[in-house]
């Protein structure tokens, strides 16, 4: 592995930009990911920062058990996140859809629709149980920048075909 | 000023080499204070230099067409437009020829943020035309008092030479210039309580919405270019002249680095206005004191 590669495993395990994405959450774990953010967690000295747009995201978190309406948004958002990317399930509802197992609205679990690398259990989980799943989720991306040159990356596991015009 | 000395100061110092380490020094001081004041750690040392690597090894959504190329073109005209105002900046004597043009800097100091209207525009994401939409209405704004404030400064001392400004003996106005100044820097680099352009989750992230990897990377490096030249402004007016050349760059550096504290003071106390309030505090409560300045310059300039 030469030098730049090296640099670049570093800088990905060194700054990990968030994208938060609620599909059908209660918002106990959107207020946990919040919380790993303030100064009592301070998720920022791992280099963490919350970005408001998904392409500028290298890891999206995604909290709730995925609705029938989440499903087409989730697969958009998760398309729109430049590579390499990871994924984080927060709580337990991505991960097995918790007590809403079986509900006729939902369409869960999260790893039916999109690759789910990190899942981080709890009801709510704890902010420093988030912030280990991030860190886990930042290292998978340098292994990953170990594995293949960076040129090699592909850019689109997208599912959904983006359209250009917004329709308001 | 021969061409060497030229090349070496828009290459060397305070040019290229010079400035994008102290984007990144300051853009980590501004995080880092921040974090500080508000009872966190903070982000490393090394983030922002992280941050560009990472951002230079992302993917970027594939572009075609006109506006494509342009979205590609607009971070780069505003880095080369932010470089090129730091490398004016007149930190080391020069001698005779070209020497820093004041109007020329404010021109290069405006062309990163026109870009960024631009580049919103052109992304053609409804929430990147929001946050151009923002931008120029918060230009418009600002602008005004940021001119007048430079004009007052430029006409009380007589030259629009921003190196013999430097040499020039300080007086009371150009204090009061260089106030108005430090009023229009948050707006001019999008910090709070002028936030509005770039409003984080409320419009996402504004212009920049679909910009993504090596494109992102140079709006962060055009941005912390940006607090460099606007910081080193400040710091060329304000400071005095001495003539040993090593102290007047430590004088330079130390000035800009209290700069950038402060702003991020003011940047962690306040919160993000809103764009009517923002439009009104520059054209109501800001614009009368640079009337008042540019009024008394004038009235001065016809009593000598």
């Amino acid at each position: 592995m030469n030098l730049w590669n090296r640099l670049m495993c570093y800088s990905r395990r060194r700054s990990p930009w968030l994208f938060h994405m609620n599909s059908g959450s209660c918002n106990g774990c959107d207020i946990e990911l919040i919380a790993s953010l303030t100064p009592r967690y301070d998720a920022e000295q791992l280099g963490v920062r919350l970005e408001g747009s998904p392409r500028h995201a290298d890891i999206l978190c995604i909290t709730g058990p995925v609705t029938h309406n989440a499903v087409n948004a989730v697969k958009t958002v998760y398309g729109q996140v430049c590579g390499p990317k990871a994924v984080v399930a927060i709580g337990s509802c991505p991960a097995t859809t918790n007590v809403f197992i079986d509900s006729r609205t939902l369409d869960g679990p999260l790893n039916r629709h999109i690759p789910v690398d990190v899942f981080v259990p709890g009801c709510p989980p704890r902010p420093d149980a988030i912030i280990q799943g991030i860190a886990a989720a930042a290292g998978i991306l340098a292994e990953r920048a170990a594995k293949k040159p960076v040129a090699e990356q592909t850019t689109e596991p997208a599912v959904v075909p983006e359209t250009s015009e917004v329709k308001l | 000023m021969n061409l060497t000395t030229a090349l070496a100061r828009l290459l060397i110092f305070p040019g290229l080499l010079f400035a994008v380490p102290a984007a990144w020094f300051f853009l980590w001081v501004e995080r880092k204070s921040v974090a500080l004041m508000q009872g966190r750690i903070g982000p490393p040392f090394m983030q922002p230099f992280y941050d560009f690597i990472k951002l230079l090894g992302k993917s970027t959504p594939p572009r075609t067409g006109v506006a494509g190329t342009l979205m590609k073109a607009w971070p780069l005209i505003a880095v080369s437009a932010a470089a090129g105002a730091v490398g004016l900046l007149p930190v080391l004597p020069s001698f005779g020829g070209f020497e820093g043009d004041l109007i020329l800097l404010l021109a290069l100091l405006e062309l990163p943020s026109m870009c960024i209207i631009a580049a919103g525009f052109s992304s053609r994401s409804i929430f990147g035309e929001i946050g151009s939409a923002r931008e120029a209405v918060l230009g418009v704004s600002y602008n005004v008092v940021f001119l007048l404030a430079i004009v007052s400064i430029a006409a009380s001392q007589h030259t629009f030479r921003l190196e013999a400004l430097a040499l020039l003996p300080p007086s009371f106005l150009r204090y009061l210039g260089i106030a108005a100044i430090l009023i229009c820097l948050p707006a001019k680099l999008h910090i709070n309580p002028f936030s509005l352009p770039n409003a984080e989750q409320e419009i996402y992230s504004g212009p920049m919405t679909e910009y993504a990897g090596p494109e992102l990377a140079m709006w962060e490096l055009s941005h912390g270019l940006e607090w460099v030249a606007a910081t080193g402004l400040v710091a060329t007016l304000a400071g005095p002249h001495v003539t040993a050349w090593w102290l007047g760059v430590v004088i330079f550096v130390a000035l800009s680095f209290a700069v950038v504290i402060l702003l991020s003071a003011v940047a962690a106390a306040t919160a993000r206005l809103a764009i009517d309030t923002t439009v009104r505090f520059y054209w109501q409560c800001t614009l009368i004191f640079a009337v008042l300045a540019i009024s008394s310059v004038l009235f001065m300039r016809f009593r000598s």
